[in-house]
């Protein structure tokens, strides 16, 4: 297993060189999965915070000041934007797989990709 | 290494989540203005059946959700395979089942809550 | 801008990549590159090629990481100033240099149920075929396929999981499942939904966008998909 994360971490550098990668869809693709692998990382902190409410409120509460710091808005910022390119671009994918396949496939991921900077900058709105 | 099940499973949680999801995004972009406190979200969520059905769907769909999207990339990037890679994903989804649950029921009937 | 002299970097076996300097030649396809390569320069250097006009698909490298007919690519199209770099197509065994081992690609051709599944003797009538029905229409976009495994080369899925079909043999498993003469239809569906199978797809688009014939697998796997999961919930879990 050792040798086929060498080889894995091998093919990444490589892939970075193989331009056969260099279409919107490919972009798409990579984006849904390293958004989704950010949420995933992220998610058994944001409950374990929010598990404090039963263990020790007033650390939850410490917490939530620090939300009150521009770098952490700006965190958040990102954590609602990857959340809503995820979202919108599972939801694209499913209509391609499932729903009569249209060649505006290119559309409907830029506008996903425009729903979701949206959302995120109306809450990064509210929230200054 | 998606086979039909996981490929359903997977599907079919991501279309429960959607609304989920806009639902949680609403009630963030309404509970951020004028500054988050324990108090505040404890006041929405405490005794509260309605969050409990909300969230605790929330924290199954997204369990089975997560556990089969990362191994999928821990397959397809990290080599793992055969019985590795089930125990990795069953793992995956418990943890996340257990910290989900913590958390729902944290903030909707856990006793001794301060505030 | 005239290059008299061309610097082509060929990715060996022997990972240590071996630089040429080859003549530029007026209407030079990257095949053309090669032979001279070979013929010239080194005649150790192993490669395939065979009709060399763009109906046989033996002669796909990857050329500056993409996979390409080489006797279809005009030098000038992928020249990087006077630089060049061809290595054997990705995902498939390297037999020597150039040249890889197809066994792997035809091997899950077979895997995916792309073969006739006939029930008809000869003394039968011949199955009418609806050239306008809908299924026929879907089937015959995916005929051409030439199995140059271009498409097999481009996909990262089939890098990250061996297991994976490729959207190749899939692409074939969707022209027989719409296809009027065939009749396994569950053999299709059962060999498309195992762990190689067509579920794997992210629909990452790169076979279709690197498809010498302009075929679709991309659309042809997300048809899997669905008549998977029709049948899914038919037949329950």
């Amino acid at each position: 297993m050792g040798s086929n994360l060498c080889k894995g971490a091998w093919r990444m550098k490589a892939a970075s060189g193989i331009t056969s990668r260099a279409h919107p869809l490919w972009l798409a693709y990579i984006l849904h999965r390293l958004s989704g692998l950010a949420l995933a990382l992220f998610l058994p902190l944001h409950l374990w915070v929010l598990a404090l409410a039963m263990t020790d409120p007033e650390r939850l509460d410490g917490f939530l000041n620090l939300t009150e710091a521009g770098a952490v808005k700006l965190a958040e910022f990102g954590l609602v934007f990857l959340l809503a390119v995820h979202m919108f671009g599972g939801l694209r994918l499913m209509a391609m797989e499932w729903l009569p396949w249209s060649t505006s496939q290119k559309t409907l991921a830029a506008s996903a990709a425009a729903i979701s900077f949206l959302i995120s900058l109306l809450f990064f709105l509210k929230a200054i | 290494m998606l086979n039909l099940r996981l490929y359903m499973l997977q599907r079919i949680t991501a279309i429960l989540m959607a609304p989920l999801v806009l639902g949680h995004l609403a009630v963030m972009i309404y509970a951020i203005q004028g500054g988050l406190s324990a108090a505040e979200v404890l006041s929405r969520t405490q005794g509260s059946f309605l969050w409990l059905l909300f969230y605790g769907t929330f924290a199954v769909a997204v369990a089975i959700h997560g556990a089969i999207g990362l191994r999928a990339i821990v397959h397809e990037w990290g080599g793992l395979k055969g019985v590795a890679l089930d125990v990795f994903m069953w793992v995956v989804g418990f943890s996340l089942f257990t910290l989900g649950a913590r958390a729902v029921w944290a903030v909707t009937f856990a006793k001794g809550l301060g505030a | 801008m005239t290059n008299d002299v061309l610097k082509v970097t060929i990715e060996r076996s022997a990972d240590v990549p071996d630089v040429f300097e080859v003549p530029a030649f007026e209407s030079q396809t990257v095949l053309d590159v090669v032979s001279w390569i070979q013929q010239n320069a080194d005649p150790t250097l192993s490669y395939r090629f065979a009709c060399r006009v763009g109906m046989c698909g033996s002669c796909a490298m990857m050329v500056n990481g993409v996979p390409r007919w080489t006797c279809r690519t005009h030098i000038n199209k992928v020249l990087d100033g006077n630089e060049i770099t061809i290595g054997p197509l990705r995902n498939l065994p390297v037999i020597k240099d150039l040249a890889v081992d197809m066994d792997p690609f035809f091997d899950k051709w077979v895997s995916a149920e792309g073969v006739h599944h006939g029930t008809l003797t000869r003394v039968d009538p011949i199955a009418p075929v609806d050239e306008d029905s809908a299924a026929r229409v879907e089937a015959n976009a995916g005929i051409e396929c030439i199995n140059c495994s271009v498409c097999y080369a481009a996909c990262d899925t089939v890098t990250g999981n061996p297991e994976y079909l490729g959207p190749a043999a899939l692409q074939r498993a969707w022209t027989l499942l719409n296809d009027a003469k065939d009749e396994g239809r569950v053999a299709i569906l059962d060999a498309v939904s195992g762990s190689g199978g067509c579920h794997n797809c992210h629909s990452m688009g790169s076979c279709t966008a690197y498809c010498p014939n302009d075929l679709d697998p991309m659309s042809a796997i997300a048809g899997l998909k669905r008549e998977t999961a029709k049948s899914f919930f038919k037949r329950g879990r």
